[in-house]
């Protein structure tokens, strides 16, 4: 201890403790990341199949049974098949959403013949195949079995399974099937119910925000008041989807599962947040600017409206802006409220039943299904990108607009 | 009918801002006003929507508890009360159109003829009565363009109304919270002894279907899930409190300006990525590299759902929290003790190790407690990484439950109201919320009474 390089020694032992402790912080953020983007990758591309049609000009196209005429195609290229096993493990490999592919193709060429190789939906055990998700053993590959394999790679071998951009994870809602599954519902959910909880928040928050930094005198009320949000931002978030639970559907009985009661659950857990960011905004306004527009006649609320507000809104907003985002990743609230529904449908407005984003990654993620695990990951890396653009945008905010005093 | 009324009201909102405005207008050209032209408008415009919104509200909520009591009556022979709102909603649904189920009961038809008719005379008194009274204000209002007239006042004095009203809501939520727990809560405690839930040992919140079923009262002894929580939580803090303490110190410290400023923002995405993701990487990675590692050293009885992965994802998560919460406080400490103690020799460790960290502790106990409560409360990251079975454990490797797993997993799926089984989650509730808020009360007393030592 007293010798001058052992101190040393210890000084640079404790400098690299800090060190390591920040390199060890910073990969955790690096492995997570990396994680999420390696396995998600992969499901912006989705396996399809490719089958040759030849329906002929005359034939009336309303009358076709869409599943039976693409099943009768796609048999039509193993002449070899005798046995229904056989049969069913190849019509297996197709997808169920592929029938509403070959009504889409009926229906774009009304009144012309189609010839040809289309490209179809595969299904999600040979997508998993095809993606090297499942390793190939023998002539199996996970739930592919050998009569299964026998016409991949016969398919393989005449370049007709391919992988194309994956157009159902953004444009369609949950299914059962993971190859048809995407997040659009859960995305518009998201959407509608952030939207309320903005609405219904921010103005919320200003307000009160206003009122405890330029208009209460210091007393045991506003004492009162400001303890009280300091300590509802500190709630866990379930407990206020159990106040959701206990009084916007109990009590009011607002329909389960909707947005609005979603964005009212969530516009109540960030009230706190933006409030204490709106105070700490209009504190940072110089009192001389208000000073002069009082010495000008202006009255306090003029002033407020006029002056205080105007310049504290970059704050504001950036405060808003981090509460929101918050906002989108929570999930416990509305499991409470029941926004957990298999929801096929896209919603429509704030009152159809919906799932949200976080959510929907929650339920894929509990899925014992291994096709959805690529999907949840990027669900996670959408749900993501929504959070890196409000960052940015409020760290733009903060840096353009925001004055120094 | 109502949105026709509405849009009547607005519109005469409109008209009476504009027909105010250009009054006061033309008397402002010849006399000095006491308020400007447009609150001469604005004032109008609030006497004509206020109260007729005001009334609106409560007349949609007035008539909802008539029509729910005398809807009731034509059930009265069902004695379940969850049936009866059923059959309330579904005469509702029916009349409105959103449904056509017929549901077979003698009450049903005389329910939706006396819902019909009750609808429509509501609408059009509705209709009569608002749109008298709105008017009425609107003609008063017409009356006040007046040079002396203090327009000005009345709208500000609505305005700080609104503005205390919205402080004011705060307390609301807070009392919202406590009053929609604790209710449940004490009705729980109907059922179930409080002792026997605060000190009993043995968790299993199923309730049998029939009465005679073997084992079929649930027995609510919460020992065990506080225990879970507390383990996973301490796991979480073993993690957190070292990586995010020695990062404060590095960057309060030693790291140069230009990896401060970047290397503290990337630490606190970490708090800024939804705890969902943190409950996935917590299945698809943690939990194969615990299992391998245990494999590999050989040591076979852990858990897949043990308490180790769901802590130390946790601990992961709240790394920012202690990290920026502790290096505040070491940055609050006055410059001079830290130059004094490093001109009398001591090393730069040494005077952190000795100075800085002793004049700080108060600031660094307070964000452990805080990042501890994070850490209790916690939700997704436990749902999805620890188990739903309860055991009364501390062994690391064990599965464990937690009180948020519990109350999701309590009141997620399909749910009878009113059973000990659903109420018992509000008391777990309850009692994070009280833990929770005390711990939260106790960090925030602790900072800022260290605050005001050096200020």
């Amino acid at each position: 201890m007293n010798s001058v390089s052992l101190r040393n020694k210890k000084e640079k032992r404790f400098q690299m403790y800090g060190m390591t402790a920040v390199i060890v912080a910073i990969s955790f953020l690096g492995i997570l990341l990396f994680n999420i983007f390696s396995t998600g990758i992969s499901a912006f591309k989705q396996t399809y199949v490719a089958v040759n049609l030849n329906i002929p000009l005359d034939i009336n196209k309303s009358e076709i049974n869409p599943r039976a005429e693409l099943n009768k195609s796609f048999l039509k290229m193993f002449p070899e098949i005798q046995s229904r096993t056989e049969r069913r493990a190849a019509l297996s490999l197709l997808s169920k959403g592929a029938r509403y592919e070959f009504e889409e193709l009926l229906d774009e060429n009304e009144g012309k013949s189609i010839e040809g190789y289309h490209w179809f939906l595969a299904s999600a055990d040979l997508d998993m195949y095809i993606k090297g998700t499942v390793k190939r053993q023998g002539d199996t590959a996970g739930r592919i079995d050998e009569n299964q394999m026998k016409f991949v790679d016969q398919l393989e071998s005449k370049n007709l399974i391919e992988l194309q951009s994956n157009k159902y994870l953004l444009s369609s809602a949950d299914s059962r099937e993971p190859e048809m599954a995407g997040i659009r519902g859960a995305i518009i959910g998201s959407l509608y119910s952030i939207l309320i909880a903005f609405l219904v928040s921010f103005p919320l928050a200003v307000m009160a925000a206003v009122y405890l930094e330029k208009i209460a005198s210091k007393n045991r009320f506003s004492d009162l008041i400001e303890t009280n949000i300091n300590n509802l931002a500190a709630v866990p978030s379930i407990v206020f989807g159990l106040l959701g639970l206990a009084i916007f559907l109990n009590f009011f009985e607002l329909p389960r599962s909707a947005p609005l009661v979603g964005g009212l659950t969530l516009a109540l857990m960030t009230l706190p947040t933006i409030v204490i960011a709106a105070r700490a905004a209009i504190k940072s306004v110089p009192p001389s600017i208000e000073e002069a527009a009082i010495g000008m006649g202006a009255s306090k609320v003029q002033t407020i409206f006029g002056f205080t507000l105007p310049l504290a809104m970059p704050g504001i907003l950036t405060g808003t802006i981090i509460g929101i985002a918050q906002a989108i990743g929570e999930t416990a609230p509305l499991l409470m409220i029941g926004m957990v529904a298999f929801v096929v449908d896209v919603p429509g407005g704030p009152m159809d039943a919906s799932t949200a984003l976080p959510v929907q990654i929650y339920l894929w993620a509990d899925s014992p299904e291994r096709a959805f695990t690529e999907r949840t990951s990027a669900a996670i890396m959408v749900l993501l990108t929504f959070l890196i653009l409000l960052n940015l945008t409020a760290i733009y905010l903060r840096k353009k607009l925001e004055k120094k005093w | 009918m109502t949105e026709f009324l509405l849009i009547l009201i607005i519109a005469l909102a409109v008209y009476g801002f504009v027909l105010n405005k250009s009054k006061a207008n033309a008397l402002s050209e010849v006399n000095i006003m006491h308020s400007q032209p447009h609150y001469h408008g604005l004032y109008s415009a609030f006497m004509t929507l206020v109260p007729a919104i005001i009334l609106l509200i409560s007349w949609s909520f007035i008539v909802n508890i008539i029509t729910n009591i005398t809807l009731k009556e034509f059930f009265s022979d069902v004695t379940d009360s969850g049936l009866v709102r059923f059959y309330t909603d579904g005469v509702i649904a029916y009349v409105e159109g959103s449904s056509d189920r017929i549901i077979d009961h003698v009450g049903f038809l005389p329910a939706v003829e006396h819902y019909q008719s009750l609808q429509y005379n509501n609408k059009i008194l509705q209709f009569i009565v608002v749109l008298t009274l709105t008017l009425m204000f609107f003609r008063y209002s017409l009356k006040f363009v007046e040079v002396q007239f203090k327009a000005r006042d009345y709208i500000e004095k609505v305005v700080v109304f609104v503005m205390r009203a919205s402080a004011i809501f705060a307390i609301f939520v807070t009392i919202g919270i406590v009053m929609s727990l604790l209710f449940e809560t004490l009705r729980f405690f109907d059922s179930v002894n409080v002792f026997d839930f605060l000190f009993g040992l043995h968790w299993s919140p199923q309730m049998a279907i029939r009465a005679d079923q073997v084992g079929s009262s649930g027995s609510f002894g919460a020992v065990p899930v506080f225990t879970g929580t507390l383990l996973i939580a301490f796991i979480a803090m073993a993690v957190a409190a070292p990586i995010g303490m020695f990062s404060a110190i590095y960057l309060s410290q030693y790291a140069s300006d230009k990896v401060r400023n970047y290397a503290k923002p990337i630490i606190e995405i970490l708090a800024g990525i939804p705890t969902v993701v943190y409950g996935f990487f917590a299945v698809i990675t943690v939990a194969p590299f615990f299992r391998d590692m245990g494999a590999f050293l050989s040591f076979t009885n852990m858990s897949s759902e043990s308490a180790l992965i769901a802590g130390s994802v946790l601990g992961i998560m709240i790394i920012p929290f202690v990290a920026s919460l502790t290096d505040d406080a070491l940055t609050a400490v006055p410059r001079s003790l830290k130059e004094g103690s490093l001109a009398m020799g001591a090393t730069l460790s040494e005077t952190t190790k000795q100075v800085i960290i002793p004049a700080s502790f108060h600031g660094i106990v307070g964000s452990f407690l805080l990042a501890f409560s994070r850490a209790i409360g916690e939700t997704m990251i436990v749902v999805m990484a620890a188990g739903f079975a309860a055991n009364l454990t501390f062994n690391p490797f064990d599965s464990v439950s937690t009180v948020t797993v519990q109350i999701v997993g309590l009141l997620t799926g399909d749910q009878e109201f009113d059973s000990p089984k659903t109420l018992s989650a509000f008391a777990l509730a309850f009692v994070l919320f009280f833990i929770t808020l005390v711990l939260n009360v106790i960090s925030l007393t602790i900072v800022k009474r260290y605050r005001e030592q050096y200020e």
